[in-house]
């Protein structure tokens, strides 16, 4: 909602004011309060009895809970297998390290004035996948090696999301391009490509992918489950950026390309020195947004065997064991994703509202 | 676009440096490119099946499939062919993609209305709705939905009643089925002549209105004669319905309709995720009307509810529409997760079992893509259509 | 213009790299020697047949099977990694070379071994399908089903055999079908269905896994014929015969009264089948392209079947299996493995 910048004077506003002017301002929209307040007020005490007071959070095992409320103490005792999968305990700091560094990398960006944080986020986008790259598998440098198969959880998880997004920006810029070309059938060939990828649920693709794919390929020519999933997803998610990018390339003024090509450039620097880098700062609320997305779509890889956090917890709570944890197990899965994508999403909101500023035409 | 540069040269511009020519070559190249990749591809995976005896061909359709569905829209039994799994699987992805759109489409229009109401309470807990259900994957929402709603509903024994005709327990909701009698077929022919009835009113409406600008009340008129005419055949034709109603046979409920756990955990969960999306969608729509549209319309004269029809709704359409369409595809594909709660959808039943038991992979799996393929390109035409019949007719 | 020639060579690239190395046809054995492990497709957990613990470490009678192989290759047990597919994923996994072997309670039947472009190397365990019910609804024997809602596992033979089972008796049934059995268990304990049908020996496991085992009971009958076993891609003889003969040695290094504890002991023994099972005399070996104490070092770092029996579903064990009919010949089973010579 726009406002404008002068405010009217500031009304005394007492509660009971406040309450009618907001609340009870007609009949009917006192009628919807009162109806809404009673869910609220009934549903809200329950659930917070539930999780908090009468929840058991410590303890040593099943027999521990009571039973009462949430049994938070199954959450605890997991909470390793959650986030590590089967990465062995003695190696898990290179994990944390890579969190760490994860976290070093992408909190400044959600601090307005923190000096440099441009250089951060760029060390996040190209030093950190690639210290990863020889930190989590390990087998170099004499670090022991950890098969993929091992690796699983909330880290698992972030990896796939990662580097999905990572890899699919190249592709998806280039895909964006074809689609905007003149040549027809670089146009033709870059369209079917993103209608196709598009049009295909992400289940189907991983299908693919996991058990499919070296069909097609060669004989001995055979790649990791993981690095099979990888590939799925890369293809998928870079028909998406492909789109978001084309957004950002048409909202380019024509009179950029044509100052471009006027001072003579070819077409690889227009597009790299001109175009692409307003056009890609334009849509970093989109990229964010389809990050978004995408990191809640890895959960589809638990149904082709992969344990991210939310196989994991889908693993456990059939443990005899524990009994009738699901509902703990789902909560804390929500909460892990929610707490990312609601944080996400207000950086590209803000993001989105400072952007908006320049470019209105 | 470097063409002049190029022409000004006297010499003329030796063939290498002709823009024309180098996209022809690029284009050629391009092609060539694909095709070969696209051929080895293929020849990689035909000699592949060959050396490991994977039949293939399309043959399997036509053998026995030998399995059950819990639920199918067309008739099925184990004795029928794969081929009929494949219809089953598609009808069955279709009608929880149909009922999820609808059901999104209504609670997400509510909720995004709600979001801007000027109830402070109302528009707060929208916003805790959409903030908490978008930022949560949606195969967990249907994990929870299934195993959580599940757990809550009493044995086929206990089933919550009402009036003796309706079941709920964790088996599903059984309501009575309506069973169509001899006769039923004039209630469809007044249903028929109902609808003429009112387009035929509409035109004349409008031409009324054009010429002498009295406004008929077309719409109430309308609803009264759809209502109307169809009820008054029903008992002219001495009630030609029955209903089935469900009983306790055994371990489960016969006879009536059947909602199964599995159906309505996923249409929650399908239309209560795409709700929260389509909620922000409205939002935005209807707050990218200027002011001013809503003044002027004021200072026409229109009341608030011709404001909101003629004006506002118009115009927050053309907004809504493009970003509608992708979460009404989003939504469409999202439905194979029901594979994961074994509600018997294309991916679950065609490219799970029927794959499985005839073992032929890239036949079943082309087939499948090629059908979410064509639901995606169908959704987007029709909206297209939808939305050019909406946009701005520059005259 | 150059974008066009970076995304043709970017295609190039691309289909370079299908091309690259089609003229690469090695056999199944070359390749898992240089990988330097044996990938195998076990289950995604399933007690006593193939389960990872928490550190991801499996165990089971079909990791045991995946295990005596890796270790009749490389003499090393532990030269395997394991794959776990859904009974959905299974055939293609194993079709598209992604595992050289399945280990994985999978059925022997004619389609599986003639269309699939499958083989089947042999039997690890002999099952048979049955029911595992809720107390609660009073039923004694499978013939009372009539009507009954069925959880089941997608992609299995149990999925056809109960549908001709209820349509031989006359009666009706639902399925309910999930992708894994840890649903299939998820679903009958929050009561979606009355009955949970399985290979027998799982339904033990899986009554193991309710929160209150006592609630359900496994129904008397068996519904049909279930010989598990691990299975091989058709099209390399040797890689079978090396898959389907490590299993006879375990077999009859049974029978023979070889054991992971006496193995080394065997060696000296005079007996002509012992020598020739443990590779002393006559190099059985080299024909299947194997080192000569192949058997050798099977029994010793895996053991022979009974131990593999007892130690993953035995009577001692969790699922507490008797032998039954997976005894060996000689003790009233049927278990019977074509000799070494």
């Amino acid at each position: 909602m726009t406002e404008s910048t002068m405010k009217p004077p500031k009304k005394a506003l007492t509660p009971v004011k406040w309450m009618r002017e907001h609340l009870f301002s007609t009949w009917y929209n006192a009628l919807l309060t009162v109806v809404v307040g009673y869910l609220v007020v009934t549903s809200v005490g329950p659930i917070l009895n539930w999780a908090l007071f009468d929840a058991d959070f410590l303890g040593a095992d099943a027999s521990d809970c009571s039973g009462a409320g949430a049994c938070w103490l199954f959450i605890d005792q997991r909470l390793n297998f959650f986030i590590y999968g089967f990465y062995p305990d003695e190696l898990q700091w290179r994990v944390d390290l890579m969190f760490l560094l994860l976290a070093v990398a992408f909190v400044p960006q959600f601090i307005e004035r923190f000096p440099a944080r441009k250089w951060f986020g760029i060390f996040g986008m190209t030093g950190l996948p690639v210290i990863g790259y020889f930190l989590i598998p390990g087998g170099l440098f004499g670090l022991e090696a950890v098969e993929s198969t091992k690796w699983g959880g909330l880290m698992l998880t972030l990896i796939l999301a990662y580097i999905g997004i990572l890899a699919s920006l190249p592709i998806g810029i280039l895909l964006a391009l074809g689609r905007r070309s003149e040549m027809p059938i670089i146009r033709g060939l870059s369209v079917v490509f993103i209608e196709v990828w598009r049009a295909v649920p992400l289940i189907t693709v991983l299908f693919m992918a996991s058990v499919m794919l070296p069909l097609f390929l060669p004989e001995g020519m055979n790649f990791e489950k993981l690095m099979r999933a990888l590939i799925g997803i890369t293809l998928w998610q870079s028909a998406y950026m492909a789109e978001v990018i084309r957004g950002g390339l048409q909202a380019i003024p024509r009179g950029q390309y044509e100052a471009a090509d006027a001072l003579g450039l070819g077409y690889w620097r227009k597009m790299g020195l001109v175009v692409l880098p307003q056009a890609l700062k334009l849509v970093i609320p989109g990229i964010v947004n389809t990050f978004i997305a995408l990191f809640k779509d890895t959960t589809l890889v638990l149904i082709i065997g992969l344990f991210d956090v939310l196989g994991t917890v889908q693993s456990t709570v059939t443990d005899p064991a524990w009994q009738n944890v699901a509902v703990e197990g789902y909560v804390f899965v929500a909460f892990c994703f929610w707490i990312f994508c609601f944080g996400i999403s207000r950086y590209s909101q803000n993001l989105e509202r400072k952007l908006d500023t320049g470019h209105k035409t | 676009m470097k063409k002049q540069t190029v022409d000004s040269k006297p010499a003329g511009p030796k063939p290498w440096y002709d823009p024309r020519v180098r996209s022809l070559f690029f284009q050629v190249v391009a092609i060539a490119a694909v095709f070969w990749a696209g051929w080895t591809l293929v020849e990689n995976t035909l000699s592949n099946m060959e050396s490991r005896g994977i039949s293939t061909g399309f043959g399997f359709l036509e053998e026995t499939a030998g399995f059950g569905i819990i639920m199918s829209l067309v008739p099925y039994d184990a004795t029928m062919s794969y081929g009929r799994t494949f219809w089953v699987g598609l009808t069955n992805t279709l009608l929880v993609s149909v009922m999820g759109i609808i059901a999104a489409t209504l609670l997400g229009f509510l909720i995004g209305v709600a979001r801007l109401s000027s109830n402070w309470l109302v528009a707060k807990v929208s916003l805790f709705y959409i903030e908490v259900i978008r930022n949560i994957p949606l195969l967990l929402q249907i994990f929870f939905w299934y195993f959580a709603v599940l757990g809550a509903l009493p044995s086929p024994r206990q089933s919550i009643e009402v009036g003796g005709t309706m079941f709920l327990n964790n088996r599903g909701l059984y309501v009575p089925e309506p069973l169509t009698q001899d006769g039923f077929g004039l209630v469809w022919g007044a249903l028929l002549v109902a609808i003429a009835a009112v387009v035929c009113i509409r035109i004349w409406a409008k031409k009324r209105q054009l010429a002498t600008g009295q406004i008929f009340p077309t719409f109430k008129v309308g609803v009264a004669i759809l209502v109307l005419l169809p009820v008054l055949a029903y008992f002219v034709a001495g009630s030609p319905l029955e209903w089935e109603v469900p009983a306790l046979k055994g371990f489960n409920f016969g006879g009536g309709i059947t909602i199964i756990p599995e159906l309505a955990a996923l249409w929650l969960a399908l239309s209560l995720y795409t709700a929260s999306f389509i909620a922000e969608i409205v939002r935005s729509g209807i707050l990218s009307v200027s002011k001013g549209q809503t003044e002027a319309s004021k200072a026409l004269g229109l009341s608030n509810g011709l404001t909101l029809r003629l004006v506002v709704i118009p115009q927050a359409m053309r907004v809504i529409i493009p970003p509608l369409t992708s979460q009404y595809l989003n939504l469409a594909k999202n439905s194979s997760l029901a594979t994961a709660i074994g509600y018997p959808d294309l991916v679950a039943v065609f490219m799970g079992t029927t794959l499985n038991q005839t073992g032929q992979a890239v036949e079943v799996v082309a087939i499948t893509m090629a059908v979410y393929l064509t639901i995606s390109l169908s959704i987007s035409l029709f909206m297209n259509i939808y939305n050019r019949a909406v946009a701005i007719k520059e005259r | 213009m150059n974008k066009t020639k970076s995304i043709v060579l970017g295609m190039a690239l691309v289909s370079g790299a299908f091309a690259a190395s089609s003229a690469m046809a090695a056999t199944t054995l070359e390749n898992v020697k240089e990988k330097g492990h044996l990938q195998c497709g076990v289950t995604s957990g399933l007690p006593g047949f193939s389960q990872p613990d928490e550190k991801g470490n499996w165990t089971g009678i079909d990791v045991d099977t995946c295990r005596a192989v890796a270790a009749a290759v490389f003499g090393d047990p532990k030269a395997v990694e394991f794959t776990p597919l859904t009974a959905k994923e299974r055939f293609t996994a194993l079709q598209s070379g992604e595992i050289d072997m399945l280990s994985r309670n999978t059925t022997w039947t004619l389609t599986r071994d003639a269309s699939l472009g499958l083989n089947f190397a042999g039997v690890n365990y002999y099952d048979g399908q049955g029911f595992l019910i809720n107390k609660d609804i009073g039923v004694d024997d499978a013939t009372q089903l009539d009507g009954a809602t069925v959880c089941i596992q997608s992609g299995t033979t149990t999925e056809l055999n109960l549908s001709d089972y209820f349509r031989a008796k006359g009666m009706e049934f639902k399925p309910i079908v999930f992708d894994t059995s840890e649903q299939t268990v998820q679903g009958f304990s929050a009561g979606r269905c009355d009955v949970l049908t399985s290979d027998r020996s799982q339904l033990a496991a899986l009554r193991s896994k309710l929160a209150d085992p006592e609630s359900a009971k496994i129904l008397p009958n068996t519904i049909s014929k279930e010989p598990l076993g691990p299975v091989v891609r058709q099209g390399d003889d040797q890689w079978f015969n090396i898959v389907k003969w490590v299993l006879s040695v375990q077999i009859n290094a049974e029978e023979l009264g070889v054991t992971s504890a006496n193995a080394d002991d065997m060696l000296k023994s005079d007996n002509p089948n012992i020598q020739r099972l443990l590779g002393t005399d006559g190099d059985m070996g080299a024909k299947l392209g194997l080192p000569a104490d192949f058997g050798h070092k099977v029994v010793k770092l895996v053991g022979n079947y009974g131990e593999m029996y007892d130690r993953n579903v035995g009577p001692d064990t969790p699922l507490g299996l008797d032998r039954g009919i997976n005894a060996l010949w000689t003790e009233g089973g049927i278990m019977y493995a074509p000799p070494v010579r």
